[in-house]
């Protein structure tokens, strides 16, 4: 069932697979990207009570799913690298780890900045708040637990545990709102069934999620590109690609 | 459009400090990260050139060495 995922398990492959998909990742995230920011900075009704400054929820929102979003990811190649022993996996998590950083640092910012005027606080010590902070350190101790090791098979082993372990911030962070009393407001659009946003606000969130998600995709293929230089650079094949790219510059 | 004129848009209904400072960062960001990460993809092919280069060269010398 698996079998076609198998070729991709060479670095070779995976790096062709990289190119072949980069352009259509970048292309369809910055058209999403400037559609879902420009309907929802202009086009979209305002907020009844919290006014225009609801607008940081077009950003703010797709960066904090997604923080979730590409820690499960990461996990998932974390995983696979260890059952298959797939170099290919450890290097796609550790390509992934500084994408989610930043999606991360987002929430964290664009979150302060609309807690300002609506709650009166850049930052406050609360279930969600604190929740998604430790996942950030999460990002930053896989990126720096695989920089320690020399050997950078044993890191992405070691930096995979740790990655592995992280995963149970993840529900903590999606149930904070409801097991804690917060500040945070509760889930807008998890509830797929009965979404509390109207469907002229929600379009362009939408289409920004997906726009983020494509995006992480887009950087995640130029970062892998270059773990896989980087680990197999006295490959022949690796080589000849230098080569190439010297020749085209 | 919900806003009337440019200027009431860029004001955000006296939110723009907030509005645009997020939008400002998260996409400076994003952006600043896929410039860092192409930087590093074309110095790290340079990187191996370089080094393939030292190789020949460090065997070419061990070649004479040995004719000398």
């Amino acid at each position: 069932m698996w079998k076609w995922l198998h070729p991709y398990a060479k670095t070779e492959n995976a790096y062709q697979l990289c190119l072949t998909l980069q352009p259509w990742l970048w292309a369809g995230a910055i058209l999403c990207l400037i559609t879902g920011s420009v309907w929802g900075l202009a086009f979209a009704p305002q907020d009844y009570q919290q006014g225009d400054s609801f607008r940081i929820i077009y950003i703010h929102v797709p960066s904090a799913i997604l923080s979730m979003g590409t820690y499960m990811a990461m996990a998932v190649a974390a995983l696979v690298g260890m059952v298959w022993q797939w170099r290919t996996a450890y290097m796609s998590m550790i390509a992934m780890a500084p994408v989610g950083a930043l999606m991360t640092f987002i929430a964290l910012f664009t979150g302060a900045a609309w807690g300002k005027p609506m709650w009166g606080a850049w930052w406050v010590w609360d279930a969600r708040l604190t929740s998604e902070l430790i996942l950030l350190f999460l990002y930053m101790g896989v990126i720096a637990l695989y920089g320690a090791f020399e050997d950078k098979q044993q890191a992405g082993k070691a930096a995979g545990v740790m990655a592995l372990v992280g995963v149970v911030n993840v529900p903590i962070i999606h149930y904070s709102v409801e097991w804690w009393n917060t500040l945070h407001q509760g889930a807008t659009i998890s509830k797929f069934d009965n979404p509390s946003i109207a469907p002229e606000m929600l379009w362009p969130l939408l289409i920004n999620l997906f726009g983020f998600a494509l995006f992480i995709g887009a950087l995640t293929t130029v970062r892998l590109r270059s773990e896989i230089v980087c680990r197999e650079q006295h490959r022949p094949w690796v080589q000849k690609l230098a080569k190439s790219y010297e020749e085209k510059h | 459009m919900q806003f009337e004129s440019f200027s009431s848009f860029l004001a955000m209904g006296g939110y723009a400090f907030y509005v645009w400072m997020s939008f400002g960062v998260t996409f400076g960001a994003m952006l600043l990260f896929v410039i860092v990460s192409y930087r590093q993809h074309r110095s790290l092919l340079k990187h191996v050139i370089k080094e393939q280069e030292r190789q020949i060269r460090i065997q070419n010398a061990r070649k004479k060495s040995r004719t000398l």
